[in-house]
């Protein structure tokens, strides 16, 4: 007997033994993961952990070698060309620096995707996109064009291009990075509006620690190619397993590596004289 | 002898994928306009000088060398025909590719490095429909206008040298050259060449850009490989071409 | 940065030029004399036309009037019949001219060469040259010259 709770918990994302080899690099090991719907999950670790690679085999630009992603019950991996196209226009996707159009005014990158994917007046699509300029802040930049913004200007500009159809899934590639204290609490708190709003799942890729606990129903913290950690923010600080209070504490040696991976110490300096 | 190989077969089957995926309701009528601007519009001045320059230098040698034979009438005749059957379409089509041809692969390559591409993508846009085709199309227009523009200044140019410089008479140096310059073989073939030329030039600098390693470096290599191939292909197409026209 | 109306006007601005200069080059530059003011066809048997081509010129005292259009070989007379397109701007050559075929400088072009008689008849379409001069080759010139040399020794 389903009661309403567990329905918003059923998984709208679901990893399944995924693995996937870039550059001959493991990047992800069979990885399990189930994102529920309707919520905001935040996705940590840290850098070249796999985070964006992560979001790339959901929106399809790449494929697992081996395992399914599947989304709202159909395999990503498996979808034709087209059947693609039509599931990528329901989700919104804000890509790590934003990749703005730099020919467009920040009007036209956001009426782009209405313009393309809908038959509406032009007058209408008017009033949608200066709404959703005006919801990161930006009304007044309509008709810049994206160089003759700051970089965290564009990047609010490239959130209001995704959010532009509505869509129900959206992906967010560290929306918070180089935004000023001010404009980052704006996002977060926009973040979790609109996805209570529309009723979306949202998934955030962060570093900041801090910030999920605002804005995140559960974060996830991949690291060495598994999920080490699956659970609401709250709850992280006082999980035991050493990778995690390493990373939520920051601190620089522990199971994580902070160097990638390459020769010892000892064979890149002591035997420096041999090149 | 294996890269170049395989480099051009990419290069044909991006092109069948941009062909492919060409649809008659989906031709960006606006943007291949913008595109036709950029590519043809912003290269007139090149053109027109290197034509005008071009054609009192042939002139000038030709005069000197016919004078010789006694048969210096015929310069203007050599400088229609060399300028309508080889010099017009091959110049301008290096020209073509060191002006426009450069920007083009430059533009797509920063719009892959910059993820611009992707974001097209993930928003359901074809890029080939939306970056590719205007640029294909507008490569294929561009190019034969800049052609007749190109080859109109050069017979301006030797005009001018003609009268003015060895103070003949014009009217005898546009009669020469009506007399044994012939509109289909000569003028018409000429101009099927430079609409082979404008798609070639136009194909390679959007594959160069299209396949650019996402770096600074490898927008830079693009650029220079657009150059490069569009001048020896156009030369290699123009040796074909000629070889099946004569 | 223009506007894109700015940019899409200029760019039809451009393509109205190149259309202009094609048509300017189409008209002015190729071979338009005879075809324009429409033509007519006269021929000329001869018995040899030496280096003589199609589209050589057909000149009457030194203006050129028309072109060779065809040529071919009568299978009877084993002569060479030559048709020649005239402009109809010289459409009252007398039926008593005669044609020749010439060398511009001594190793240019052969041309064929119209010398008017003074017949009140004129020639009309499809009508024939009868008095032709043929080609001079030069080695049977030279052979001529030589042999009348060897005689007069
Ligand atoms: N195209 C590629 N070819 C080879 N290796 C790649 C490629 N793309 C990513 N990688 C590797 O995959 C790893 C994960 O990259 P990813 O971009 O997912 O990291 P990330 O977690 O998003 O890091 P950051 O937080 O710094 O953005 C990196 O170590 C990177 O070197
Ligand atoms: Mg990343």
């Amino acid at each position: 007997m389903p009661d309403t709770h567990s329905q918003t918990a059923q998984p709208t994302i679901q990893f399944s033994d995924v693995s996937l080899t870039l550059g001959g690099r493991k990047i992800l090991e069979k990885l399990d993961l189930a994102i529920p719907q309707g919520q905001v999950t935040a996705i940590m670790g840290p850098s070249g952990a796999g985070k964006t690679t992560l979001l790339r085999l959901i929106t399809g630009q790449l494929k697992p070698d081996t395992g399914r992603v599947l989304v709202n019950g159909t395999a990503v991996n498996e979808l034709s060309p087209k059947a693609l196209n039509s599931y990528r226009k329901q989700l919104g996707v804000l890509l790590q620096n934003g990749a703005l159009f730099t020919d467009l005014t920040c009007f036209d990158n956001v009426a782009l995707p209405l313009r393309e994917h809908t038959n509406l007046p032009e007058s209408l699509i008017k009033n949608i996109v200066l709404l959703k300029l005006h919801t990161v802040g930006l009304r007044g930049a309509a008709h810049l064009y994206p160089r003759e913004l700051s970089g965290g200007m564009n990047r609010r500009v490239a959130m209001a291009r995704a959010m532009a159809m509505d869509p129900q899934l959206m992906l967010y590639d560290e929306p918070f990075a180089g935004l000023d204290p001010i404009s980052m609490g704006i996002s977060l708190r926009l973040i979790r509006q609109v996805n209570e709003a529309l009723g979306m799942t949202s998934i955030v890729v962060t570093h900041d620690v801090h910030e999920v606990r605002q804005l995140a129903h559960q974060a996830c913290i991949i690291a060495n190619g598994h999920v080490i950690a699956f659970a609401p923010p709250e709850t992280l600080q006082e999980d035991p397993e050493p990778l995690v209070q390493q990373f939520m504490q920051g601190l620089p040696d522990g199971p994580v590596a902070f160097h990638y991976p390459g020769p010892s110490l000892e064979a890149d300096f002591l035997d420096g004289d041999q090149h | 002898m294996i890269k170049p190989l395989q480099e051009m077969g990419k290069a044909v089957v991006f092109l069948g994928q941009a062909i492919s995926r060409m649809r008659l309701t989906s031709l960006q009528f606006g943007e291949t306009l913008r595109q036709i601007y950029y590519a043809g519009a912003r290269s007139l001045v090149i053109i027109v000088t290197c034509g005008f320059f071009v054609g009192l230098v042939l002139t000038l040698q030709t005069y000197d060398t016919l004078t010789r034979f006694g048969a210096a009438d015929a310069a203007s005749t050599v400088l229609a025909l060399s300028l309508f059957r080889e010099l017009g379409p091959v110049l301008t089509a290096i020209l073509f590719a060191g002006r426009a041809g450069t920007s083009i692969t430059a533009e797509i390559g920063l719009m892959r490095a910059t993820e611009q591409l992707d974001a097209l993508d993930l928003m359901a846009i074809d890029p080939m429909e939306r970056i590719v085709q205007p640029r294909l199309i507008a490569g294929l227009i561009a190019v034969p206008a800049l052609v007749i523009i190109f080859n109109m200044m050069a017979l301006l140019g030797g005009v001018f040298f003609a009268v003015f410089v060895m103070g003949n008479d014009p009217m005898s140096f546009w009669g020469n050259m009506q007399n044994s310059v012939e509109l289909g073989r000569d003028f018409l073939h000429g101009l099927g060449k430079s609409i082979g030329f404008g798609f070639l030039a136009a194909w390679l600098a959007v594959y160069f850009g299209w396949s650019a390693k996402a770096t600074s470096e490898g927008v830079a290599l693009a650029t220079t490989q657009t150059v490069i191939a569009t001048a020896i292909s156009v030369l290699v197409l123009d040796f074909v071409l000629s070889a099946f026209m004569l | 940065m223009k506007s894109s109306n700015q940019i899409e006007i200029t760019a039809g601005i451009f393509l109205a030029l190149a259309i202009a200069a094609l048509i300017f080059l189409a008209l002015q530059a190729t071979d338009r004399g005879v075809v324009s003011g429409g033509s007519y066809e006269i021929s000329a048997s001869f018995t040899n036309i030496g280096g003589l081509k199609p589209k050589a010129v057909v000149s009457l005292g030194g203006v050129s009037i028309g072109t060779v259009e065809r040529i071919e070989l009568d299978p009877i007379s084993f002569e060479a019949k030559v048709f020649m397109q005239i402009s109809n701007d010289y459409a009252d050559l007398p039926e008593d001219t005669s044609a020749s075929i010439l060398t511009a400088g001594i190793l240019g072009d052969q041309y064929v060469g119209l010398e008017p008689g003074g017949s009140p008849i004129v020639l009309e379409d499809g009508d024939q040259v009868l008095l032709t001069n043929s080609a001079m080759v030069l080695e049977q010139l030279i052979t001529k010259y030589l042999l009348s040399g060897d005689a007069q020794e």
